[in-house]
């Protein structure tokens, strides 16, 4: 049987809002963190899949603006609880705990940061392009581990969850509901971009960049303004990230989470709205109960993700729905 | 008023030069037929209009340097192209395709639709599913979205069903009543070239070789020329 793509889309969003709150009568708290790790995954990944997907860009650095994200969550938090002032040389700040601000931060730090990356990386293609984005997040990593202020290789800690008005945030669920609204929102915008007249050109510029030249469009400004689009979300995914875990690290910019979020799209289905959610459920799925019968789970999730890519090219969705996916 | 006009323009792939001297003079809302046999530089011609390939010489729209421009901002001073062989955007559908392209102007997704009423039966359908002459229709369509002063159609109907053809230059008669935009095209099919072009330009060896109304074109010098 096939399922029609709307209904399935549909129907996941129905079992993140029911899953949690089967958790919260059942007094299952864990699984509601379980579950906002997988939504904040999903996020991350929603940012990736709007250049993987539509603008066929494999970039293999994405974690840097992850890390971005969570550092500048972590730094504000960090500066808020001690009381002590951030200096940025020409101001200094005594931090926020306040959850919007801190995403704005961390967003308006993350596209900055995706504009100059892919201002280089984007003129290049293929590998080339793979490499750069490596190179850029490996860059990150290690100024990262060395930067002792914050941590360094230890990473840095944050005591208290930061706020949002009207809500208690340390309450798993409530915690959840900002999550998962941020990722509707973002599902939707990523939605009505993709049938946007921009993301149609991003979607023809992956096809063939020459041809879209010749309607006049230009193919790198399309695809350096969804890097950069792409690299916001990504960034606010990441300070909510630190913001579930407390904690921000060097493993944040690691190229192994960048492998991750391109996974977690693979498996859900590339350039799909609700593949990176897909992809990020079973991940965190797979990672909680395998890792809980063996360490080797990740040989699990190898062969599964070998036989999606061999048997199923449009990922989860494109096995259930019966279409394939964009070919990247 | 001259629109597009080339002299003495010049051109390579690498070391190897295709163009040694393409001389062609196109006014507004002027058809013009861009002949020669295979290999002598029509497509290369073309390149090096919508600057595709570097080229030397005097390239000018309407008073303007192409040389100094982009691809995609000569497509934006309003030179459209269907490219030889179709290359639509295969994973999007027809709509998806026209929209991609569209800019401001007179060419809407209606028009376009009327002009080709088969585009409009499949506007939900994937641009890779079209038939081979669905897909030169949605080129042609997605060219004028872009709502050019010029339209540039190289071998259009090449390797089509006469039905399909046939409707094609019927199309292109609707535009050349019907419409101001210049059409500069390239096609094997003499008879229907002769039947819709206000003038023709030869090209041999990468040189204009002859031009001229297409009431001169003599059979002597298309059978000199073009073979034909």
């Amino acid at each position: 049987m096939r399922l029609n793509e709307t209904y399935l889309n549909a129907l996941v969003i129905a079992g993140l809002l029911a899953l949690p709150l089967w958790a919260v009568m059942a007094d299952q708290p864990f699984t509601i963190t379980l579950v906002t790790r997988a939504v904040i995954l999903a996020l991350a990944a929603v940012g990736l899949n709007l250049i993987l997907g539509i603008g066929g860009m494999v970039s293999f650095g994405h974690a840097v603006f992850f890390g971005i994200g969570g550092y500048a969550m972590g730094i504000l938090a960090y500066h808020a609880q001690t009381y002590s002032a951030l200096d940025l040389g020409l101001f200094a700040t005594d931090g926020t705990k306040s959850m919007p601000v801190i995403w704005l931060v961390a967003m308006i730090l993350s596209a900055l940061v995706a504009f100059f990356i892919g201002l280089l990386s984007l003129r290049t293609s293929g590998v080339y392009f793979i490499m750069i984005t490596l190179a850029f997040g490996q860059m990150f990593f290690y100024f990262a581990i060395s930067w002792a202020q914050y941590g360094g290789e230890d990473g840095l800690s944050i005591y208290v969850r930061n706020g949002f008005p009207g809500l208690n945030t340390l309450v798993p669920i409530q915690f959840y509901a900002v999550c998962l609204t941020l990722l509707c929102i973002v599902l939707f915008l990523f939605a009505r971009l993709q049938a946007s007249p921009f993301g149609l050109a991003l979607n023809a510029a992956r096809q063939t960049s020459v041809r879209v030249e010749t309607v006049g469009l230009n193919p790198m400004r399309l695809k350096l303004l969804a890097f950069v689009i792409s690299g916001a979300i990504t960034g606010l995914a990441g300070a909510l990230f630190a913001d579930l875990n407390r904690f921000v690290s060097p493993s944040m910019f690691s190229w192994q989470l960048s492998g991750e979020l391109i996974v977690l799209i693979i498996i859900g289905g590339v350039g799909r709205l609700m593949g990176p959610v897909i992809g990020a459920c079973v991940f965190v799925a797979l990672e909680h109960f395998l890792g809980e019968l063996t360490d080797f789970w990740h040989v699990y999730l190898g062969v599964a993700l070998l036989c999606i890519v061999l048997f199923a090219r449009g990922g989860l969705i494109g096995l259930l729905t019966g279409k394939e996916g964009a070919h990247v | 008023m001259t629109l597009l006009r080339l002299e003495n323009l010049t051109a390579s792939y690498g070391d190897s030069q295709a163009l040694f001297g393409v001389d062609l003079q196109m006014a507004q809302g002027e058809v013009t037929a861009l002949m020669g046999r295979n290999g002598m530089g029509k497509t290369t011609t073309v390149k090096a209009i919508c600057r595709m390939i570097r080229s030397q010489g005097s390239l000018m729209l309407d008073g303007q340097d192409l040389h100094a421009l982009p691809s995609h901002k000569v497509a934006r001073k309003g030179v459209g192209l269907v490219p030889e062989g179709r290359r639509c955007f295969a994973d999007l559908t027809v709509r998806e395709n026209l929209i991609a392209a569209a800019r401001p102007g007179d060419w809407t997704l209606r028009r376009v639709t009327e002009l080709f009423p088969r585009l409009g039966e499949r506007k939900g359908q994937r641009a890779a599913s079209l038939s081979g002459g669905e897909q030169q229709m949605l080129a042609i369509g997605r060219a004028l979205m872009t709502n050019p002063r010029l339209l540039i159609l190289d071998e259009a109907t090449e390797g089509l069903a006469p039905i399909v053809r046939q409707e094609i230059w019927a199309a292109l008669n609707r535009l050349r009543q019907e419409t101001n935009v210049a059409i500069l095209l390239i096609d094997k099919s003499l008879k229907e070239l002769a039947a819709v072009s206000d003038q023709a330009v030869i090209l041999e060896k990468g040189r204009t070789v002859w031009s001229g109304a297409m009431t001169d074109l003599t059979p002597d010098i298309s059978e000199k020329y073009v073979g034909v």
